[in-house]
């Protein structure tokens, strides 16, 4: 089988390394040869962080290059174009619909380009944008948009719910799981 | 039982499998969660040393008393660990002694890309380098072997990819590796001149014998293609990519041992194959050796030297297909910021308003460089701003001494400012050192030090006074500071800077993002007095930006530190105390 290619993209702070652990333990416990590169230190402070997630029947290179994408999940909308052209023909962009503003453009230095996913949209990228804020606040936390995504990203991958939740209940203390579980319900909705 | 593990847990797991007992390390991304990862496991002794020097000279005690030890930093803690580093090369060991270091190709939290490989040539030392986290495991196990079979200590190397990548690796029960007796042996282990004359042959002998076994060494591998026109000799996170490009197309040869390499191996590989590429990061290392060998080899003529490399870099080299990709316009960049009352904000805000020559240093605050306090005029390795204002100092005199300071933090000052602010206070120059004194070490993710009070297990410790510290390395001048009241750092950096003596400024304020650390309600702004002057904007706070004119405190960001309160002329920023 091939191997297929997952992206998750965002801010320093929104919960990549959550996400990516959480799709660690699923693919694992799915029987794939799983490999999930990320890169911590600077890139926590607010930066621009990406992780790699690949999985298949064997899986040599930690990382994903560009066009070799099937999944780029966008935390947020500048890293969703930052980072498109990772994805693969054919492959699609999960985002986030929220705003974070980067520090050029706090100072005025850029403006924030409101219509990256238009222009995503016209170069023939296929894009599947949700809020994930309000669900992920609904669901207890703001800070719970990184499980919503997952749910997104649940309804294209052929793997039963049940899995997805019990890889939430590996995955996060649990004291957090019953919020987490409502917002990957939310997600998948 | 299998796990899914970081390069750093998988070679922590092997570091306790191994039996290893002590580890003493220095935090440096991207090799800090071995240690941290160390500590979880009661049967390893581990600590946060001051600096990489004292951390492998630890190890070194632990391994001369008999004991299995391991050490580990990033590759620029291996240049300040290079003085014990190159001895130890003579005196060898008595329980196992592994040094592990984390390369950082592509400079992800680093301030060079130096290839620690030429360490392990220079101090003629074996080091192992593993590919991913399940040979992280395996070899950090096999590295303690090779250190007591061979008598020397063994580089375990790494890179960011190995360190924080994961796949799963398959676990063991630990190796009872009982403590071996000590014996007192000066010959061995007093490496003045007498000794150390004798040593050195023992040394080229050891590499010898070491350059033999890797020759049968399975650390190193040839695997063979029927289709034999393209032979990549490869190592490390390397070998990931080519395997990931070419499968079983292509013969690999596949390093395990970097040093000392395997010459039988080598030429035997080249002759079986008709076009022989050395794929490697960073420097032309392996390649170098294959030239002496007289062989014909691609390597950093058609591959850079600088950055990490990816399947993509060595298809295209190798004129194999890429996959397409739509080309997308920039977006703007985000940098990494000071977060959202981060204590360091108020104090660069009051040196760049005071336009001062700053020497910085390595940690968070080495953000204070950034747009828009852009506030730092230097950043060289741990240490340097204590030492280079010195310098600075002694070069221009009074000219420099008003409008300069050195600005290093808390851990960094332990590790090796000590010792340059010493050097202020005996060979006398009238500069101005901050501490910026956040009580913990940030940038690598909030390790204990020793002037936190913790150990690296979270448990009370002995707490090293700053203040008394700095009075005893000469300084009679030395005060504290709040770098959240501007007006009171603002009056402190104007009078230490204008005195006639060395002087020492504590601007101290713990961390906002320490668990013990309560946030304050968000602030707010008042529209009806906002005037949209952005004094605001002008300390680089992430939580504050302009909307519609007018500027907005992000509630989910804001600690309610209140610097930016102190800057509104308007009184239009409200809550907090007021």
């Amino acid at each position: 089988m091939k191997t297929t290619n997952i992206m998750i993209v965002g801010v320093g702070g929104q919960g990549s390394l959550l996400a990516s652990k959480l799709l660690g333990n699923l693919l694992e416990d799915e029987g794939y040869d799983v490999k999930v590169s990320e890169v911590h230190g600077m890139s926590q402070r607010g930066g621009s962080v990406v992780t790699y997630v690949r999985f298949g029947e064997k899986v040599y290179s930690p990382i994903i290059d560009k066009g070799e994408a099937d999944f780029i999940v966008a935390f947020e909308k500048i890293e969703a174009a930052r980072y498109a052209s990772y994805l693969k023909v054919g492959g699609k962009i999960i985002v986030n619909t929220q705003e974070i503003d980067p520090m050029p453009v706090i100072t005025g230095a850029a403006e924030y380009p409101h219509n990256a996913l238009e222009s995503l949209s016209s170069l023939g990228l296929s894009i599947d944008a949700i809020d994930a804020l309000t669900p992920a606040t609904e669901a207890g936390s703001p800070k719970a948009v990184n499980i919503v995504l997952m749910g997104r990203l649940s309804k294209y991958m052929d793997i039963p719910e049940e899995k997805w939740t019990a890889a939430i209940q590996k995955s996060v203390a649990p004291k957090f799981v019953d919020m987490n579980l409502r917002a990957f319900a939310l997600g998948r909705k | 039982m299998k796990k899914l593990m970081l390069g750093n847990e998988a070679t922590a797991r092997g570091l306790y499998e191994a039996g290893c007992r002590v580890v003493s390390s220095y935090p440096g991304t991207p090799s800090t969660e071995i240690t941290e990862y160390a500590a979880k496991y009661d049967e390893i002794y581990c600590e946060w040393a001051p600096n990489e020097k004292v951390a492998l000279e630890v190890a070194f005690g632990a391994s001369l008393a008999g004991a299995r030890a391991a050490c580990c930093m990033k590759h620029v803690g291996l240049n300040v660990a290079a003085d014990p580093l190159f001895t130890m090369s003579y005196t060898g060991v008595n329980g196992g002694l592994v040094i592990c270091v984390a390369d950082d190709p592509g400079m992800h939290s680093s301030q060079n890309e130096q290839d620690s490989r030429h360490y392990a040539e220079a101090a003629k030392l074996p080091m192992l380098e593993p590919s991913d986290s399940r040979e992280a495991k395996e070899f950090a196990k096999i590295a303690f072997e090779l250190s007591e079979k061979y008598d020397t200590p063994v580089l375990l190397r790494t890179c960011t990819r190995i360190a924080h990548s994961q796949c799963s690796v398959e676990l063991e029960e630990r190796l009872d590796t009982p403590i071996k007796e000590y014996v007192k042996n000066p010959q061995k282990y007093i490496m003045a001149p007498a000794n150390a004359i004798k040593r050195h042959p023992v040394v080229e002998e050891r590499h010898k014998t070491l350059s033999a076994y890797a020759e049968t060494c399975p650390l190193n591998r040839a695997e063979y293609s029927s289709e034999n026109s393209l032979g990549i000799i490869t190592s490390g996170t390397c070998y990931d990519y080519v395997k990931e490009v070419f499968g079983e197309s292509v013969s690999v040869l596949k390093i395990g041992l970097v040093n000392p390499l395997p010459t039988k191996l080598i030429l035997e590989f080249a002759s079986r194959v008709e076009r022989l590429v050395v794929i490697e990061e960073l420097d032309p290392y392996i390649e170098n050796y294959c030239k002496s060998l007289g062989l014909k080899v691609d390597g950093k003529n058609i591959f850079p030297i600088c950055g990490e490399f990816s399947q993509r870099i060595i298809a295209s080299a190798l004129s194999k297909d890429t996959s397409e990709f739509v080309a997308i316009n920039p977006v703007p960049v985000r940098p990494p910021v000071m977060c959202a009352g981060c204590p360091h904000r108020g104090l660069f805000y009051v040196l760049a308003k005071k336009k001062l020559t700053v020497l910085g240093d390595i940690g968070c605050y080495t953000l204070g460089s950034a747009a828009p306090l852009n506030a730092i005029d230097s950043v060289l390795c741990m240490g340097a701003s204590v030492s280079g204002i010195h310098g600075f100092n002694k070069a221009l005199g009074e000219k420099s001494e008003n409008k300069t300071v050195a600005v290093i933090g808390d851990s960094t000052f332990m590790h090796s400012g000590m010792t340059g602010l010493a050097n202020i206070a005996y060979n006398g120059t009238n500069s101005t050192v901050i501490i910026v004194d956040n009580s913990i070490t940030g940038m690598t993710g909030h390790q204990q030090n020793p002037t936190t009070g913790y150990n690296i297990k979270g448990d009370p410790a002995t707490k090293i006074d700053l203040e008394a510290l700095c009075r005893a390395l000469g300084i009679n001048r030395v005060r504290v500071v709040d770098p959240y009241d501007l007006k009171a750092t603002e009056a402190a950096v104007t009078e230490e800077i204008s005195v006639n003596e060395p002087s020492v400024i504590i601007s101290r304020r713990p961390c906002a993002l320490l668990k013990y650390v309560k946030a304050k309600p968000s602030l707010t702004v008042d529209n009806e007095k906002c005037r949209s002057c952005k004094m605001c904007m002008k300390i680089g706070c992430p939580a504050i930006s302009m909307k519609d004119g007018k500027a907005r405190i992000d509630a989910t960001l804001c600690v309610g530190c209140e610097v930016c309160k102190q800057l509104c002329s308007f009184n239009a920023i409200v809550g907090g105390d007021e």
